[in-house]
């Protein structure tokens, strides 16, 4: 059955339909707008409500993230200094333990210099008492007497015999204090050396002081909850987030070669065409397990030396245990590395093996095959490679961990700002609906204007008989105003 | 395997290691029954089908199985069966054993020039069938390796229901004979009845390559 009234005339059917419909839409106008106010308000209510609590729960969710972050700086902090703690008790034990030997060897060398400094003075000899003889001769006058004559030339041949040796005697202490002041020379400069190297162990916990001082100054920050260290502590925790995330995706390429390396190799050691999990082989489930184990034995390799601290219970084990367990990963990383490095010689023979039953197989001729040490290359470095893999693999801990708690932080503050968005759309949501509400309703009395409009003329008309000459107090749309505020 | 694959096995790494102590019960192997017509005629065509044999040995996996077996006066034996092999999951036994099975192919290259007086490939099917079956294999397929034309003897009777369910069959080197010249809807007829009847006994594909270049087409799905 149709709806149209006249089959041929579709918009002709319709507007009488249409006018048919205006006395009912009329009839019905007021509870229809009350349904349709209903609905939106509802809507709208949940909306809002629902969008304070999705803000309530992003304040909530700031606030565990802000802890969170402040315990991790704290942490760091706690860890920076204890390790400038250990820098300085190192110094202070490899030095300043062995100070008195040192300033008794300072001592030692200044005594040795002021000694020698002593030795090394000019020290003039004393007058001898016949150079007041000579003195006193050498007043005599020469006044022809042969006997004077004789008697000075005697004493000044004597004298010329004393002056060498006391000139000769001068040039030998000269000599002496020469070889004094020589000596001199490495006691200065060890003098020298060790005065350096109180100055730089000095220098150097200076600077640790320094640096105490300065993650001290974060530590008390951290306590009072300052918003500047909140701002440090977050834009250190995305660099962190980034940079482990760059270094965790290098890894991964590294796994990825590792993991191309054993695959096929595997297929020798527990069948081709064997399937675990959907239309993944078992040989390559075995190899991903191999890596995945020396990723293991890695994290616990870094846990033991106390690398990383991922697992509370490693760092709370005694020193011999923690030892023996460091041992049994290494061995097993070890053990690993070796399978690895048998794999890719086996990789090698299956390769040669398949390109000569190809080679069998092809109608073309065959290419001669040269086997000197060029052709060895290939599977030495894959035994280099698989050696080596499962070692640098061991350093994904690191990273990783950095990794981890970066990402709580980051991860979280993305969801507090997920959350507020999602309020704010759904704010929006709501009050967009409760706006469409009202415009319905007036869309509704606009689509039946014609019996609004004589409604009104009636009202109208009758106030005004009511009123006799006064004017109405309604106007000429109090009728529709007031309907629709009465609906609202 | 690329690399897309080894991100989805890491990401399926926690599941599988929990999944790892029960092996998956559908066989990923893939079983392969080569027919050769050595019939009449196209016994000079035979040497093609070396071609075929050096593909399917240089793609099979360990694991796969592999038949290869005559089409002639009556093909419904194990006898007519020349050389079949299931590889061994050994990657380097397999080699053996695809060097093994070549070795064992030349006797049938090596047939006389003269072929058999008639052509029972329904006979060959329901053999190639019988074998794959056998083998459990997740994907078989049978290779014909002729030009379609089936002649039998007056004894031999050959209306019976085949039963190809879960196995592709793939037409090789499908030739024309002379009277296909003088009238092709002879050749497109009996392509097309044998495509009716393979696909009416429940094969899972049929396909036709005569260009012997482009044999990757085999074993696709």
């Amino acid at each position: 059955m149709s709806w149209m009234i006249w089959p041929d005339n579709p918009a002709l059917s319709a507007l009488a339909l249409f006018l048919i419909a205006i006395p009912f839409l009329y009839a019905a106008r007021t509870p229809i707008h009350g349904v349709i106010e209903s609905l939106a308000g509802a809507v709208s209510s949940a909306m809002r409500l629902t969008a304070r609590s999705l803000l309530a729960a992003a304040r909530e969710l700031r606030s565990r993230n802000r802890l969170v972050l402040l315990a991790q700086g704290r942490d760091e902090i706690a860890q920076t200094v204890e390790r400038e703690f250990q820098r300085v008790t190192a110094i202070i034990n490899r030095d300043l333990n062995g100070y008195p030997a040192l300033q008794r060897k300072l001592l030692d060398n200044i005594t040795h210099l002021e000694e020698d400094y002593k030795k090394a003075g000019e020290v003039p000899p004393p007058p001898p008492e016949w150079v007041k003889a000579v003195e006193t001769m050498a007043k005599l006058k020469n006044g022809g007497d042969g006997l004077v004559e004789k008697m000075l030339k005697d004493i000044s041949t004597s004298i010329g015999a004393v002056y060498d040796k006391v000139l000769a005697e001068y040039r030998r202490s000269c000599e002496e204090r020469h070889g004094i002041l020589e000596r001199f020379i490495p006691f200065g400069r060890s003098l020298n050396e060790t005065l350096t190297r109180v100055e730089r162990n000095i220098t150097g916990l200076q600077a640790s002081a320094a640096r105490i001082d300065a993650q001290m100054d974060n530590y008390e920050q951290i306590r009072a909850g300052s918003d500047r260290i909140d701002h440090v502590l977050y834009s250190s925790a995305v660099t962190q987030f980034v940079t482990s995330g760059l270094v965790l995706a290098i890894a991964f390429g590294g796994a990825f070669v590792n993991f191309w390396l054993i695959a096929r190799p595997m297929s020798a050691m527990v069948g081709g065409g064997q399937y675990i999990v959907g239309d993944f082989e078992a040989s390559h489930i075995a190899a991903l397990v191999i890596i995945l184990l020396e990723a293991t034995m890695g994290l616990f390799l870094m846990e033991c030396l106390r690398i990383t601290h991922l697992f509370p219970r490693i760092q709370n084990l005694d020193d011999r245990m923690r030892r023996r367990l460091l041992w049994a990963s290494f061995a097993f990383l070890l053990v690993l590395a070796g399978v690895e490095v048998a794999l890719a010689v086996m990789r090698d023979y299956i390769v040669a093996a398949d390109i000569a039953l190809k080679q069998g197989l092809s109608t073309a001729p065959a290419m001669p095959v040269t086997s000197d040490w060029v052709t060895k290359i290939p599977v030495a470095g894959q035994m280099i490679l698989g050696f080596i893999l499962p070692f640098a693999l061991a350093f994904v801990a690191i990273p990783l961990e950095y990794f981890v708690h970066a990402a709580r932080n980051v991860f979280g503050a993305l969801l507090v700002v997920a959350l507020r968005i999602l309020a704010l759309v759904i704010r929006m949501v709501g009050s967009a609906v409760r706006r469409a509400g009202t415009a319905t309703v007036l869309l509704y009395d606009a689509v039946i204007f014609l019996p609004l409009l004589a409604e009104r003329a009636v009202l109208a008309k009758r106030n005004a008989a009511e009123s006799g000459p006064h004017k109405s107090a309604l106007g000429p749309r109090g009728v529709l105003q007031g309907r629709t505020g009465g609906a609202s | 395997m690329k690399r897309r694959d080894f991100m989805k096995l890491v990401a399926l790494a926690p599941a599988s290691a929990g999944l790892a102590a029960c092996a998956d019960q559908r066989s990923h192997a893939q079983a392969v029954y080569l027919l050769v017509d050595i019939s009449g005629t196209y016994v000079q065509e035979v040497g093609k089908a070396q071609q075929v044999i050096n593909y399917l040995l240089g793609t099979l996996n360990p694991g796969d199985s592999l038949a290869l077996a005559r089409v002639k006066s009556r093909s419904f034996s194990e006898k007519d069966i020349v050389a079949k092999a299931t590889f061994a999951k050994d990657p380097i036994q397999a080699n053996a054993q695809k060097r093994a099975f070549k070795e064992q192919t030349a006797t049938l290259l090596q047939a006389g020039k003269t072929g058999s007086a008639y052509t029972d490939i329904t006979g060959g099917i329901l053999q190639a069938a019988e074998f794959l079956n056998e083998t459990g294999a997740g994907r078989k397929t049978i290779l014909i390796f002729s030009d379609m034309q089936e002649e039998l003897d007056g004894k031999t009777i050959r209306d019976v229901p085949l039963n190809l369910n879960g196995i592709r069959v793939v037409a090789l080197n499908v030739t024309k004979l002379t009277t296909d010249n003088i009238d092709p809807r002879r050749y497109l007829g009996r392509l097309e009845s044998w495509e009716k009847r393979v696909r009416e006994a429940g094969a899972k594909d049929w396909r036709m390559i005569n260009n012997l270049e482009h044999l990757e087409q085999i074993l696709q799905t």
